[in-house]
């Protein structure tokens, strides 16, 4: 965390000297939209202060108290100066007084301690020098149907190749604005790369592990077993399909025009709209056969996401309202209800199980998720126009969807309020687990990325960030810090349940920290080159001049990219280990297992 | 409360609100849009060669950088002249069975906006260069290179468009640089972008004085100097030096130097005036490219111009008289008058 709030502070620290070397520095500085995201920035180092504060007043305390104990000393040469036999004698039936304590066997009496309940499990003693604070392991849970585990390691198994194999696509092109001759080939060339990365994290790698962590999720709080697993099988082989086959087209030349995220043609993407109907079927069908009485939130969210999607799916491919300006229209929708309610609504399903369920403590408020459920349904549904603010769509859309964007202050506080909540009295869990940390981040990306998301949709914030690399450090933040990592938490949660086996935690750290600081070292540079270029554009500056000044900060893209990248081989490898690893001979788990086979001798 | 409870009420309340307001904020106003705005009466549709091109420009997702709106602020000034507005897109239909209508709008400006280039961009050897590597005329650009939509040939027909490359663009290619069909079609394409002029009457929607900042700032911050005289030299690199260079040496084989010109250096501004307002073929023999009106398509105002221009004639060591804004204002009313009574 310490080297979080250094780059924090560093940021804050060159952000304001750019600003000046402007003439009309002043301005940008007091634009709403660059204040909240500087406040945004602002938080954690506020949090510092108040760190700091607190070891301040320990520290006078201290002080404080070593007067006491100099007094103290005083007060006892004094005494014994003027000692007199009274007095001594005082002092020594004081002295024992004080003295007194219990034997420790008052209530035990002197019998050997024994667990004939099997109450103490699971005791650790740590035989070697450690480096790196060891964590909690993963606890047992009752034994799942080996051929829903099979099916849920299967679309994490292809979600996790996706993501490897989409970051090296996004590496490639983050390389590229640094070295733009470094290839001539027209498969690889840039517009047809670049929707190949985003569709294969998109559709690829966050859709298949949402889905996987779905299938483990809707049975288990409806307490039943899944509908068909067959049917889990379909999906998978649809979704695959569709992104293996979209990947060719795109990267063959063949796209549906270059709406952002709607560059797979119809025929592909029918593919995946039948995946996600046939999963929308398989989780309805489960929950009609629920043993509970309530619906628990989780799959108020993950349903609703999917039945959403088909509708976001048709709305951008139906052919009756796509002509001219119409077209517009439809892709600002369509892009992002595809990011909010498909993504977003279906992680904070995932979320509002594994969360309580990690933390052993239930959800601070199930209101408050119900809150956050129906608010950004009305709010997020209206936002799409904000894509094209000042363009030729009509005005009032462009309104509603600003209105629309500072709406999701609602449900965004409410689920942050909640999770954070939640994490109270469970701080001290995060040091010793290795989840919890993706969980954490997650949680605070979820609050930064969509009130970032809130401060661009201003018309004043649109002049400085539209059509600038603002934009892609948002997504990042967004679809990286949001949904990546809670992806990610869900993952290294569930697996070792499933397995029974669990991956090294040192790589569970350094995957954690590299796409971490990845992240950071990606968008916070973004930020800062992207607002000073929206200032040259303000100004009028010949357009090449934002190039040349984009430079550094595309370099610093690569360097964060590149570190994102690389924690994704540690990702690919840790799946690996918690999937196939064999198991490492445990002199403990052997004993129990020679005991099982000693006839149990408590019923004669 | 019973949905709580009910999985079928949850969900057909939760899908009917979302339904419902998707109608509201996306169908029925796409829908709107799509049924009633008609093309303004002076476009064209697309030629053959230019909706050749334009698969082309879809299929090598330029759109991922290059975007085709003007939006209505002040910023977007330089894209066109005037913002665009609903009746631009209009003639935008589905491009066939499998793919989607391409309205080409964009979300990125990575690179420039494209609503306006076959005017801003006229130059057709320049356009062909730039694609085959655009850092051979743009050092600092970061586009793509298309050398696959350019082939090489021996001996090329006389029909061919040769390719002047500079030889450090040509990395190992001994023959001419000849455009294909693809390359020919995307350059028609981009010289078709241009915005349509509003039928006589209609007003013209404006631009939204958004630098409201630093147009406060001008009278107290500048002095009166710079209130007279523009920035040449941003003038100059937002008009000029994508072919003329820079350092004003302009390109061997495809544009002319601006640097020891005798053009630029007389002491009567008329000719340098007339080539930058009307455009120039007089050197196409010695293997120049031809000039496009670069004044006239830009609408470059007299102060503009005046500032190029002593731009011009005071860099790269040429040493030409400083012309004065009214004497260039004199010419432009003369052209402008020619051009009406014409």
């Amino acid at each position: 965390m310490k080297k979080f709030y250094t780059l924090t502070i560093l940021c804050l620290g060159t952000l304001p000297v750019f600003a000046q070397d402007k003439e009309t520095g002043g301005s940008v500085l007091t634009n709403p939209g660059v204040m909240i995201t500087i406040i945004l920035i602002l938080l954690p180092l506020l949090f510092v202060v108040y760190l700091v504060t607190v070891k301040i007043s320990r520290l006078t305390k201290t002080i404080r108290q070593s007067k006491i104990k100099v007094d103290a000393k005083q007060l006892a040469s004094d005494l014994h100066e003027v000692s007199s036999e009274e007095l001594l004698l005082e002092v020594a039936k004081r002295k024992q007084a004080l003295n007194f304590s219990l034997s420790d066997h008052e209530l035990t009496g002197n019998l050997k301690p024994e667990d004939t309940k099997g109450m103490i499990n699971n005791p650790v003693s740590v035989d070697s020098p450690r480096f790196f604070a060891s964590k909690k392991k993963y606890v047992k849970r009752p034994e799942i149907d080996p051929a829903l585990t099979k099916l849920i390691l299967w679309y994490l198994g292809t979600a996790t190749f996706y993501l490897v194999l989409g970051t090296t696509v996004g590496e490639y092109l983050g390389i590229k604005f640094s070295a733009p001759d470094i290839d001539h080939v027209p498969w690889l060339s840039f517009g047809r790369l670049r929707p190949v990365h985003t569709n294969m994290v998109f559709w690829g790698w966050s859709s298949l592990a949402m889905i996987g962590l779905g299938y483990y999720v809707v049975p288990i709080v409806s307490n039943t077993p899944l509908a068909s697993i067959k049917r889990g099988w379909y999906g998978l082989v649809l979704i695959n399909a569709a992104v293996i086959l979209g990947t060719y087209s795109l990267m063959a030349g063949v796209n549906n025009g270059g709406g952002e995220y709607r560059e797979y043609i119809w025929p592909i993407m029918l593919l995946f709209a039948l995946g996600l109907g046939v999963t929308l079927l398989n989780y309805l069908q489960t929950i009609a056969k629920r043993k509970t009485k309530e619906i628990y939130l989780s799959n108020w969210y993950i349903v609703s996401a999917v039945m959403f999607t088909i509708v976001i799916a048709l709305v951008g491919y139906l052919p009756f309202w796509q002509n001219g300006l119409g077209e517009t229209i439809a892709q600002g929708y369509y892009m992002h209800q595809a990011v909010g309610m498909w993504f977003m609504l279906f992680n904070l399903g995932l979320i509002y199980y594994f969360l309580p369920q990690q933390l052993n403590t239930p959800i601070y408020s199930y209101s408050l998720g119900i809150l956050a459920f129906w608010s950004q349904i009305l709010f997020y549904t209206l936002i799409g126009s904000h894509h094209f603010i000042f363009s030729a769509i009509p005005w009032w859309l462009q309104t509603v969807a600003i209105i629309g964007s500072m709406g999701m202050l609602i449900p965004v506080a409410a689920g942050t309020t909640n999770f954070l909540m939640t994490f109270r009295s469970s701080w001290h869990k995060i040091g010793s687990s290795y989840t919890l940390p993706f969980y954490l981040v997650g949680i605070i990306f979820y609050f930064t990325g969509s009130y970032q998301g809130t401060a661009e949709a201003f018309r004043t914030s649109n002049l400085y960030w539209h059509f600038t690399d603002f934009t892609v450090a948002h997504s990042h933040i967004t679809m990286y810090g949001i949904i990546a990592f809670m992806l990610w938490a869900g993952i290294y949660t569930l697996v070792p349940r499933l397995t029974n086996k669990e991956p090294r935690q040192g790589l569970v750290g350094a995957h954690f920290w590299l796409a971490f600081l990845g992240i950071l070292f990606y968008a916070v540079p973004l930020m800062i080159g992207a607002t000073l270029k929206g200032q040259l554009w303000i100004d009028g500056k010949p357009f090449i001049d934002g190039v040349v000044l984009m430079a550094p900060y595309w370099l610093w893209r690569a360097i964060g990219g590149s570190l994102m990248w690389f924690s994704h081989l540690i990702f690919a490898y840790n799946l690996y280990t918690m999937v196939h690893k064999k198991q490492e001979a445990d002199l403990k788990t052997a004993v129990f297992e020679e005991l099982k086979k000693i006839p149990d001798t408590s019923n004669i | 409360m019973e949905i709580y409870n009910n999985h079928k009420i949850l969900y057909i309340a939760a899908l009917s609100l979302f339904v419902g307001l998707t109608l509201f904020a996306a169908v029925i106003p796409a829908y709107e849009v799509d049924q009633t705005t008609v093309p303004l009466p002076k476009s064209q549709p697309l030629s053959n060669d230019a909706t050749l091109g334009k698969a082309v420009f879809i299929r090598e997702g330029c759109v991922a950088c290059h975007s085709q709106q003007v939006r209505n602020v002040d910023m977007d000034k330089m894209w066109g002249n005037r913002p665009s507005i609903a009746a631009d897109y209009a003639r935008l239909t589905r491009t066939d069975v499998w793919r989607n209508t391409a309205s080409l709008m964009g979300s990125e400006r990575t690179g420039p906006d494209l609503t306006n280039i076959g005017s801003r961009q006229p130059s057709i050897d320049w356009n062909f260069l730039h694609l085959y590597n655009p850092r051979s005329v743009v050092s600092a650009s970061v586009m793509p290179a298309y050398p696959w939509l350019f082939e090489e040939k021996e001996y090329p027909y006389p029909e061919d468009i040769v390719v002047n490359v500079p030889d450090e663009f040509k990395k190992g290619v001994t023959g001419k640089i000849v455009a294909t069909a693809d390359a020919r079609h995307l350059v028609a394409f981009l010289q078709s972008l241009k915005q349509v002029d509003l039928p006589d009457g209609k007003p013209v929607p404006i631009f939204l004085n958004t630098n409201a900042a630093s147009a406060k700032a001008e009278p107290a911050g500048t002095t009166s100097k710079l209130n007279t005289e523009l920035d040449g030299k941003a003038l100059y690199a937002q008009n000029c030096q994508a072919c003329h260079q820079e350092n004003g040496q302009g390109l061997v084989g495809a544009f002319p130097p601006l640097k020891d010109s005798k053009v630029v250096a007389d002491q009567n501004p008329e000719v340098h005036f007339t080539i930058i307002m009307n455009g120039y073929n007089g050197r196409v023999s010695e293997g120049y490219g031809v000039m496009p009106p670069v004044g006239t398509n830009n609408n470059l105002k007299p102060e503009e111009i005046a500032a190029i221009m002593n731009y011009e004639r005071t860099s790269w060591g040429n040493k030409g008289r400083k012309v004065t804004v009214t004497e260039i204002k004199e010419m432009f009313n003369k052209t402008k008058t020619a051009k009406t009574s014409k």
